[in-house]
């Protein structure tokens, strides 16, 4: 028996029974009503529903916001390769890539109004901008390019097969096709200004010997280095995606050509972002702690945190991907490629978690104590219906949008 | 924040930060605008759809 949405489904594809969609949704929808309610709490009660202090003022979510905007450059990057560089093969995962962009990048803004505390004040940010805030060019950047993202995915929405039938909409969306590069490009410019940017912030405070760098111009290398690991983790995401998707549907949807060129290029540079971390961590540790009275050690002497962060960070998470990758073998091997994805998101994540909450773990004055930080259920409420709306909006758009243009090529 | 707000100065930092601000807009509005108008000009028969290959 057919489905009972089967009219909306893409041409020819082949779906699971509605019941069994619906039960695949409930874990998702209960994280998202746990996010709910914590979000409630949040903006009645105000931010003492959550472990944040003065000490703490950035904490899970920034963690959560970093790490989702990092992997979700996959969006902009494999638009900029498929439109502005021409890498053709492409096309046959960059929905999948956009959307999971417009997941992370909406997620993150959403989590975001949580943690201003007075979202109706969210507006000053754009009105009384302080320009030489990097933090305030994030803010820009990232709402621009969610305008950007929702574009892009736009199109996406409006070839749905009963859509179709209608004429403007499937007139527009066309129209929306044929300029793609110019919001790939313009997607490209805003991407790259507040990955770096996210990065600079951390670079440029020079009262904190751990996360402080040396740099060029107005740009600490943090800058570099965040959108370098960013368009070197976020490919590795999308692919991750695809095959989790591929696994769960029992079907193949992007032929290996694409996924195979998306690989090859985060292999070089996930080498690139390692070897330049590896300089940049040795320079950290050599140069600028001595001269800020301190040894490496000294930011590990005591608390939760400790020196296997580091190791694990761009050991086993760094180079351990970059070889795993770099290897066309390897990364011909299904297994080993999803191996080699996962460990280079975790170190992205490891890296934005590092710079975000160790960095505020380590005193910086003599009366200042080491402290660690554990996020009360609201926190983790709001951060897991990340999850949840991911896994909702990424199922639905499986079910009823030509996600994967291959799919019916590949499944005969 | 516009040009005519009080906190606006007439500094590079002011005019390059915003100036990049409203020329993404500007650049995202009209791409808006040109695939809203091709669609009108198409519905309304001034123009034929153009079959675009995904």
């Amino acid at each position: 028996m057919q489905p009972f949405d089967v009219a909306l489904f893409p041409e020819n594809a082949k779906r699971c029974s509605l019941k069994l969609f619906i039960a695949w949704t409930i874990p998702w929808v209960v994280l998202l009503l746990w996010g709910l309610v914590s979000a409630v709490l949040c903006l009645w009660k105000g931010l003492n529903q959550t472990n944040m202090t003065d000490y703490f003022a950035f904490a899970l979510w920034i963690v959560f916001d970093l790490a989702v905007i990092a992997l979700g450059a996959g969006a902009f990057f494999t638009g900029f390769l498929t439109y502005i560089i021409g890498k053709k093969e492409l096309k046959d995962i960059i929905n999948a890539a956009v959307l999971i962009g417009f997941i992370c990048y909406s997620g993150a803004v959403a989590m975001l109004g949580i943690d201003i505390g007075q979202p109706l004040r969210g507006w000053f940010i754009f009105w009384h901008v302080n320009v030489h805030s990097m933090l305030a060019e994030v803010s820009f950047c990232i709402t621009a390019y969610l305008i950007v993202l929702l574009i892009e995915y736009i199109p996406i929405i409006l070839e749905n097969r009963q859509i179709q039938r209608v004429r403007e909409l499937k007139y527009f969306g066309n129209n929306l096709h044929e300029i793609m590069a110019m919001f790939a490009a313009t997607g490209t410019f805003l991407s790259f200004f507040h990955q770096g940017s996210l990065g600079g912030l951390f670079g440029v405070m020079y009262a904190r010997p751990f996360d402080f760098r040396g740099g060029f111009y107005v740009w600490p290398w943090t800058f570099f280095l965040f959108v370098l690991s960013a368009i070197a983790a976020g490919p590795c995401f999308t692919i991750l995606c695809t095959k989790l998707t591929e696994f769960i549907s029992r079907k193949k949807l992007v032929p290996d050509r694409a996924v195979q060129t998306l690989a090859k290029i985060s292999a070089g540079l996930t080498c690139l972002y390692v070897g330049l971390k590896i300089i940049d961590t040795l320079v950290w540790a050599y140069k600028l702690t001595p001269k800020a009275g301190l040894t490496l050690m000294d930011y590990y002497r005591e608390g939760p945190y400790g020196i296997w962060l580091l190791i694990a960070e761009i050991g086993i998470c760094g180079v351990l991907p970059a070889i795993l990758l770099i290897i066309p073998k390897v990364r011909e091997h299904n297994g080993w490629l999803v191996v080699a994805c996962l460990l280079n998101c975790t170190g992205i994540v490891l890296n934005r978690f590092v710079f975000t909450v160790v960095s505020l773990a380590i005193p910086v004055m003599p009366f200042d104590r080491f402290v660690s930080y554990w996020p009360t259920w609201q926190e983790w409420g709001i951060a897991l219906a990340l999850v949840g709306y991911g896994f909702l909006l990424f199922s639905l758009s499986y079910r009823y949008l030509p996600l994967f243009p291959k799919e019916r090529e590949l499944n005969p | 924040m516009f040009p005519f707000c009080f906190e606006w100065k007439w500094d590079p930092d002011h005019f390059i930060f915003l100036g990049f601000l409203y020329l993404v807009l500007i650049i995202v509005g009209t791409g808006l605008g040109v695939a809203f108008l091709k669609t009108a000009a198409q519905v309304l028969g001034f123009m034929r759809e153009r079959h675009f290959d995904h």
